[in-house]
């Protein structure tokens, strides 16, 4: 259990996708003009990591890594079939991005109004495939522990959007030099976050 | 048809398709596409090398091989079949990295597979390459990969020499500094100082590029 | 002319798109995969090597390594030697995940102009992912020969400083054992006081300024992995 815990708020504050790694800067930064989207395109990406990096683990637990297949029969044990690790991972994720899409469109057409063209482009947002990279990495010992690292990665992005498109909102009514406006700035007020959040470094559980 | 092939393999506009993503049309500082997948690699100047050489060799391959099937690949499924390309080319860095040049791929560890998810190369292959011809396609890969590689490079330029002294490993800030009480900034090593160098170069280059200001 | 919205020419692209780009895969996979592991293997062979002084090219590493490391063992908790078990193809970073007694823990022994020096590995948690490395005691099992240090992900600059020169010289000819005989490992401390590592009896070598977590993962890694094969050495000592 304590396990758990610590992968769980290591992921969130720790390691934080956006602060610690920079992944999946390209939406951060596109759709955190308002809170709303934004809120809306994390939880997709809670959504999709969830799913994605435990369905990832056994994939890579039970068909890639060296000597998965001896499950089926030990003639198996020695092929290593991990240089298609990123080929299965992207596959996974495009399809499940495929899902939450529509699942979106009937459940909330104004939410997919507003996502627009940015749904699809999960499947690109490096957050996801990082987060499975960062999993096969790791080398989890349980299924149990992949889905918290992906709940938890995700619930870390999410507050990094969150908070940035606050932030961008309060903006729009400073005088920014004129340079700096918009993207300039946005980085700038990224880093500084981010040196917020290196303050929950060390922290042990 | 017949105007086209008399065009010079480096015409104007060819050459437009080179230079510019290096300034005007960066893909970092202004189409804001791709800074995810190795800003955590520009610590040091060598990775940031390494980096973009692979993003260079991936984009050009990528958009020379969807613009040579662009005329066959199924509209509905052609997403896929962009991410599978990407994805096969950055196994294959990946995997002669792995034997070849087997320190460098261990420093890059998981970056060199997030070149897939760059959002440039598939930004660009959605964007050109799908719309234009194989020479042209490939111009505009080799220039995308360095606009984006340049703005890496210059990163790790200066978190590497104000953070340890350093370049490519190298020590080049005089010892003399160092006895006169000069310090290395620990804080240029941190993650967040690649963002806030970002945002800089951004400041620097709109600056001086005043049709680059967002209103 | 091909109609390219159609089903039947979608499945066709996808099935002939599949079928090149799994052949093209796995063709370079396996042609560079004997270069690849090759690598890991001469890799780790160097950096047992490095423990005991012989700075080697990675190429030669082989070489070098069937002529001093004179044997391999594979230890059960309890100190008796697992002669099933090939110590070399042991993985660490799965071994420390089962409980310490089903564990095997692996054990090189080099020769050097008649000098017998025991090279043990090891594998730990920095700030951000593992840390690991191999150690080499004097025959006596309690001076340090040498030691070496490698990570996945330390912050470059900082924890990442474990793998230098000048850190990793620092732990050489220190003592595993405090006055009483006690195995307390090697302390990296920030209260050393002893920048050029002069007092080797204290079981402390010098921190890294900025790398605490990691500098402690060191310091746990250590003292973690060396208690285990006390059992092995009471034996060997009687």
């Amino acid at each position: 259990m304590n396990e758990y815990v610590n992968i769980f708020v290591r992921s969130i504050f720790i390691e934080n996708m956006i602060f610690a790694y920079f992944l999946g800067m390209c939406s951060y930064l596109a759709v955190s003009k308002t809170v709303k989207t934004a809120t809306g395109l994390g939880f997709a990406v809670i959504f999709v990591l969830t799913i994605t990096v435990p369905l990832n683990y056994l994939l890579d637990n039970y068909l890639l890594k060296a000597g998965a297949l001896s499950w089926i029969s030990p003639k198996y044990a020695s092929i290593d079939l991990s240089f298609l690790s990123f080929i299965m991972f992207i596959a996974v994720i495009a399809s499940m991005v495929q899902l939450v899409e529509m699942i979106v469109e009937k459940f909330s057409p104004a939410l997919y109004g507003a996502l627009g063209i940015f749904l699809p482009l999960i499947a690109v947002n490096c957050a996801i495939l990082g987060g499975s990279l960062f999993m096969q990495q790791k080398d989890f010992s349980s299924i149990g522990e992949s889905a918290v690292y992906g709940l938890g990665s995700g619930i870390g992005w999410l507050l990094a959007i969150v908070a940035i498109a606050a932030i961008r909102e309060k903006i729009t009514y400073s005088n920014v030099p004129k340079p700096l406006r918009g993207l300039g700035i946005t980085f700038i007020i990224t880093g500084l976050m981010a040196i917020g959040f290196m303050s929950f470094m060390g922290i042990k559980i | 048809m017949s105007t086209k092939e008399k065009e010079p393999i480096f015409s104007k506009k060819n050459r437009k398709l080179l230079s510019n993503p290096l300034d005007d049309d960066n893909p970092i500082t202004v189409q804001v596409l791709g800074i995810c997948s190795a800003l955590a690699i520009t610590v040091q100047l060598k990775p940031a090398i390494v980096m973009s050489i692979s993003v260079i060799v991936v984009m050009a391959a990528s958009n020379v091989i969807i613009s040579l099937l662009r005329n066959l690949i199924p509209n509905r499924i052609r997403i896929i079949v962009q991410l599978i390309v990407v994805a096969s080319m950055v196994i294959l860095v990946d995997q002669v990295l792995k034997a070849y040049a087997y320190d460098v791929s261990k420093e890059l560890s998981i970056f060199v597979g997030l070149i897939i998810t760059n959002c440039i190369v598939m930004g660009r292959l959605e964007a050109f390459a799908l719309g234009n011809g194989v020479w042209k396609s490939f111009l505009d890969g080799i220039g995308n990969a360095f606009g984006y590689g340049v703005i890496l490079i210059m990163v790790a330029f200066f978190r590497e020499l104000l953070g340890s002294g350093k370049l490519l490993g190298y020590q080049v800030v005089p010892d003399a500094f160092y006895e006169m009480g000069y310090e290395n900034n620990g804080l240029m090593l941190l993650s967040p100082m690649a963002l806030i160098t970002i945002g800089i170069i951004i400041w620097v280059q709109r600056a001086r590029n005043r049709k680059l200001i967002e209103k | 002319m091909l109609n390219r919205d159609s089903n039947s020419y979608t499945y066709i692209f996808a099935a002939i798109m599949v079928f090149v780009v799994a052949a093209s895969l796995a063709f370079t996979a396996t042609s560079l995969k004997e270069r690849q592991d090759e690598n890991i293997k001469k890799e780790k062979m160097q950096n047992i090597l490095t423990t005991i002084g012989i700075d080697v090219d990675r190429e030669q590493a082989a070489l070098l390594y069937s002529k001093y490391i004179v044997e391999e063992l594979a230890l059960n908790s309890d100190g008796t030697i697992d002669s099933n078990v090939n110590a070399f193809e042991i993985k660490l970073s799965r071994e420390v995940k089962k409980p310490v007694d089903t564990q095997k823990f692996p054990l090189y022994i080099a020769k050097v102009d008649n000098q017998t020096f025991y090279i043990i590995p090891l594998h730990g948690a920095g700030l951000w992912n593992a840390i690991w490395g191999y150690i080499s005691l004097y025959e006596n099992k309690n001076d340090i020969k040498g030691v070496m240090f490698d990570h996945t992900g330390e912050t470059a600059g900082l924890g990442a400083e474990i793998t230098t020169d000048w850190f990793q010289k620092s732990f050489e000819n220190e003592k595993i054992f405090n006055t009483d005989n006690k195995l307390v490992g090697i302390n990296v401390s920030k209260t050393n006081n002893d920048p050029n590592g002069d007092n080797k009896n204290d079981n402390k070598v010098d921190a890294i300024a900025g790398a605490t977590i990691t500098g402690d993962g060191v310091t746990d890694m250590i003292k973690e992995r060396l208690s285990h094969y006390l059992p092995y050495f009471n034996k060997i000592n009687l």
